[in-house]
């Protein structure tokens, strides 16, 4: 599977530059959706799904791939070359797409109620919203994918991943790895 | 040893002895769960909807186009002009200022330091330096730029020559904790030719190590390191009097007390290692309601002026042109940030702190307003300010990535000059 979404890739990326100067930021969007799914819910490991997630966040991300502020790949190359204007334009785009939808399944009761637990606790929901939708430059995590949440939360605890400001990093420096899986198990399939 | 870790061990430690009391007792209930120590939250009031509403603004990610940038909301007293000096610069913050002109301005929530070139009255900017992590500080001595990170302050010399050439800042120092929470700095250098900067108070409101919550002087190579002052929560803003050549400095207070206190704190240095309260102590006569047990606020240095509730006080100079009326010569001009920590935000304007002969604050007014509008929203946020040789000032706004000119008089404006 990671080798052929790499592959994907490597070929999207191949055709990005002679097309990007003359698309628009609609024709252009499939190349987006190829990773991250269609209809906003992505099929890919670690790859996260964008449906209805915040324009503010999306253009705030977008910028920081764009000027290497947040290093993964291949968004930087995505990135690379955008106007300021064509950032809002897809932001405001990708807001639009259908919402994700929580992962299906028998959930672990124990689990769930752990992490629900965690997320009074450490009031996750004071600036993601009590459904997860976020606000602004609060991104949505509602029925993120389990494997991209757990990567976002290491990746913030470890301070591989900066935020734009500082609240994820102050937010996750007391939380464990245990808990990183719990939570990340909670968000992507509470409904 | 670094507070988070530290706070962790703390925390794990008591978490073990819950755990080794409570193991034969059903779980606590869930919504009674503390914040971990440190929390950006803690004072916050549950179930309160006034109190939820409340968050940190952010600020738009993208400059503002010079059209777009709200220059006929700012409201100025009568002789003054504000102009647009320049924009396209994301997340403006602190400035420093060469002899040849050059403007340069660090950015917190970007990754880069501008310049703004200025050749026979055209204005360019560039991006200096990329790459560099919530470059908040800089300051400019005889060819050489200083830039303060987030941990670590670095050099740029001959940077006049080095424009559009991408230089790699040098490290002079890098003994300072990583702390994200009020771990940006603002960069001077002292009547005395050290570097003066802070190192905040890893949190909202928090006991810590002696590595926090104090400024701090260097030599202009790095060496030298020496804390000055103490019981600082944030500052980010400092001058010194051309006078009496003490610092004075702006100090922002805690969130999540009330709506209406702590107010933020101008404070001065009559002498080294002062304490100035925080996080025991706040505004000079405010026991903490956490930390102020066993504390008595008479054990600490009072501020000179109280700045308002959450106004987050910034940047700061004493005026030293000639160009504004005599009454302004000498007075000290205060940006602040404005309010989030309140339902009706406070601040969002240039404050005007007007001094006695002994240095002791005679008053506080807000001196340019509209940054912050009548319906609560903010269409600009001013972070520094900035004396310019012909006695104008600068003003830089983080809000739309802009840099204002105020000037006074019918002459002033820069149009044909």
């Amino acid at each position: 599977m990671r080798s052929l979404a790499a592959s994907l890739v490597v070929v999207l990326l191949a055709a990005l530059p002679a097309q990007a100067q003359t698309q628009t930021v609609k024709e252009r969007l499939p190349t987006c959706l190829a990773c991250h799914g269609e209809n906003g819910q992505s099929q890919n490991p670690d790859v996260p799904s964008l449906g209805a997630q915040q324009s503010f966040y999306v253009t705030v991300q977008l910028l920081m791939f764009r000027e290497k502020m947040r290093v993964a790949d291949p968004m930087n190359d995505m990135a690379k070359g955008l106007s300021d204007a064509d950032l809002q334009s897809f932001a405001d785009v990708i807001a639009k797409l259908t919402a994700p939808k929580p992962a299906e399944g028998p959930a672990d009761a124990a689990r769930m109620a752990r992490a629900r637990t965690l997320v009074e606790q450490n009031r996750c929901n004071f600036c993601h919203q009590a459904d997860f939708a976020g606000q602004q430059n609060v991104p949505r995590i509602a029925a993120q994918r389990e494997d991209y949440l757990v990567k976002a939360l290491r990746g913030y605890k470890d301070n591989s991943r900066h935020g734009y400001d500082a609240s994820m990093a102050d937010v996750v420096a007391p939380i464990t790895d245990e808990q990183i899986l719990d939570l990340a198990y909670y968000i992507a399939r509470v409904k | 040893m670094d507070r988070r870790v530290s706070a962790g061990l703390l925390a794990g430690a008591l978490g073990l002895l819950a755990t080794a009391v409570f193991a034969q007792q059903p779980a606590p209930a869930p919504a009674a769960a503390p914040l971990p120590p440190g929390s950006p939250l803690i004072g916050r009031p549950d179930n309160n909807p006034a109190a939820a509403k409340l968050a940190p603004v952010p600020a738009p990610p993208l400059a503002a186009a010079a059209d777009k940038i709200p220059l006929d909301k700012y409201k100025l007293p009568k002789g003054f002009n504000l102009e647009l000096y320049a924009s396209g610069m994301p997340n403006a913050r602190s400035m420093a200022l060469s002899e040849k002109g050059t403007v340069y301005v660090g950015s917190r929530l970007q990754d880069k330091v501008y310049a703004i070139t200025n050749k026979d009255g055209k204005r360019e900017v560039h991006v200096l330096v990329s790459g560099l992590y919530r470059p908040n500080g800089v300051a400019y001595k005889d060819g050489t730029l200083y830039i303060a990170e987030l941990s670590q302050i670095s050099k740029i010399e001959h940077v006049e020559d080095m424009i559009d050439k991408s230089p790699k800042p040098v490290v002079i120092y890098s003994d300072l904790p990583k702390d994200e929470a009020h771990g940006w700095k603002y960069l001077a250098i002292g009547p005395d030719n050290k570097l003066y900067f802070e190192v905040g108070q890893p949190g909202n409101n928090v006991l810590h190590d002696d590595a926090h919550g104090q400024l701090r002087r260097l030599n202009l190579d790095g060496s030298g390191a020496e804390k000055i002052a103490f019981g600082i929560r944030n500052t980010v803003g400092f001058d010194w009097n051309p006078k009496t050549k003490e610092l004075y400095f702006t100090d922002n207070g805690r969130d999540w007390l009330s709506e209406d206190l702590p107010n933020d704190k101008l404070n001065r240095i009559t002498k080294l290692g002062l304490d100035f309260g925080e996080p025991y102590c706040h505004q000079g006569n405010i026991p903490d309601i956490e930390f102020g047990w066993g504390h008595d606020c008479k054990d600490y240095v009072p501020p000179v002026a109280l700045m308002g509730p959450h106004a987050a006080a910034l940047g700061m100079k004493f005026y030293t042109g000639t160009m504004f009326p005599a009454e302004y010569r000498g007075q000290v001009f205060v940006a602040r940030h404005g309010s989030w920590n309140r339902s009706k935000k406070f601040g969002g304007d240039i404050a005007l702190v007007k001094l006695n002969g002994d240095g002791s604050v005679k008053s506080v007014e807000p001196f340019i307003t509209g940054f912050l509008q009548p319906d609560n929203n903010y269409v600009g946020r001013p972070v520094d300010v900035m004396n310019m040789p012909d006695g104008s000032m600068l003003i830089s706004d983080d809000w739309n990535g802009a840099v204002y000119r105020l000037s006074y008089g019918p002459h002033a404006k820069l149009a044909g000059r």
